[in-house]
């Protein structure tokens, strides 16, 4: 790893002042993805900007309808939740599911979904739920957020705040772990919300999608056989020594049988 | 150089470190507690598990600056004098380990999984221990010890 200088700011305003004054910061909160892929080499920041002595970015509060996690909540801090269980238990399930429990004292749901790696859990419960992203900014809905492979609708300068989750009438979430990694293969996280039927893919594309073919078929009829005959498209799906494209575009169809069988 | 402070099992520390300094190596090579170990160093060994705060965390993926102010607990910090620690009196007691490279990691992590479940099932304890890795393949005993542990 490279050296760099490393800032501890106890404010959102201090951090993005702080980071807008280097030379090519970066922000940190978990760190489980940025110092691995630091120590390889693979990214030098000349600062780090840590935004964990910001209280106001941690915690979960739950009303009538929505959930809002702060964006350092950690992953086990989101599965233990007893808010998160009784209103949406498919997203606690998914928080207590990623990497290991060391990773999950760590890891943090914003920088999760900053990061919109192809096989994150996150980005799966986002998209399927219709979660809106807040940040020092505005508010972005997650439909319009993730925009490919490692990108996302985040400007320089701007960072997540908080993570608001619609609670569903129900919600399921399974996915298929690359055997040694752990990371989802493919997960499919299934919501039937106020506004419809949403299912979030996570794995088998650039970034996490919804598919729309299963939304439908779904909204008439919420089960598992609704949805087996339906093939989803390889074209563009990732392909490595894992999995081809065909055989995670099958996976979909699997898992979301899955999670439409795990809903509560 | 930050000046990088921290409760280490119980004693305040106070070290001048590189930013890039890892948890792992301000324990090792600037404090000499050398049992927690450097397995992998990709984050998914699980042999340089410590406590921060009383939580389990990977110690190579963690700065040391970012443990400006924390209680570190190391597997030197757990036995008291001559007498272990029941997780690693149960270790001994059920020969949890073969080589003992993953063994202070194992232990730290059994401690933190018996923290969180107290009355964990051999289930629980496997699918648990998910990111402790240990190459002899000496799961059978590690499960063994930390169910069992005398907590």
């Amino acid at each position: 790893m490279y050296d760099f200088q490393y800032h501890r700011p106890a404010s959102v305003d201090d951090a993005i002042k702080t980071l807008n004054g280097t030379s090519d910061g970066k922000i940190l909160s978990g760190g489980m993805t940025l110092l691995p892929t630091m120590k390889q080499r693979l990214a030098s920041p000349s600062d780090l900007v840590d935004l964990a002595a910001i209280a106001a970015l941690r915690g979960i509060k739950a009303d009538a309808k929505t959930v809002r996690i702060g964006a350092m909540t950690v992953h086990y801090d989101v599965h233990a939740s007893a808010d998160v269980k009784k209103a949406i238990p498919a997203l606690s399930v998914l928080a207590g599911g990623i990497g290991d429990p060391m990773v999950r004292h760590r890891g943090t749901i914003g920088g999760s979904i900053a990061n919109s790696d192809p096989s994150a859990d996150y980005p799966a419960a986002v998209i399927g739920l219709g979660a809106t992203i807040t940040t020092n900014k505005r508010d972005i809905a997650a439909d319009s957020f993730f925009k490919g492979l490692f990108e996302t609708a985040l400007e320089p300068g701007e960072v997540i705040t908080a993570v608001t989750f619609p609670i569903p009438k129900r919600a399921g979430y399974a996915k298929f772990r690359q055997p040694a990694s752990r990371y989802a293969m493919v997960g499919v996280f299934v919501a039937e919300t106020a506004s419809g039927v949403r299912v979030g893919v996570t794995g088998a594309g650039p970034c996490a999608y919804r598919v729309k073919a299963m939304e439908d078929a779904l909204a008439k009829n919420f089960s598992a056989d609704a949805i087996k005959d339906i093939k989803v498209p390889s074209d563009g799906l990732n392909a490595d020594i894992h999995g081809s494209a065909e055989y995670r575009a099958h996976l979909v169809n699997v898992m979301a049988q899955r999670a439409v069988a795990a809903a509560k | 150089m930050p000046q990088v402070s921290m409760t280490v099992n119980g004693k305040a520390a106070s070290i001048a470190v590189e930013a890039r300094t890892l948890l792992v190596e301000y324990l090792r090579d600037h404090m000499r507690l050398t049992g927690t170990h450097v397995g992998c160093d990709t984050t998914q060994c699980g042999a340089c598990t410590v406590h921060i705060d009383g939580k389990a965390v990977k110690s190579c993926t963690i700065l040391a600056v970012q443990c400006e102010g924390a209680k570190v607990t190391t597997i030197e910090g757990l036995a008291q004098g001559d007498k272990l620690h029941p997780m690693q009196e149960s270790f001994k007691e059920h020969h949890g380990l073969q080589c003992g490279f993953c063994t202070p990691g194992m232990v730290m992590a059994g401690i933190d999984i018996r923290r969180r479940h107290p009355n964990a099932s051999e289930e629980t304890v496997r699918h648990e221990l998910e990111g402790n890795i240990c190459r002899c393949t000496g799961y059978h005993n590690i499960v063994k010890a930390i169910m069992h542990a005398k907590m």
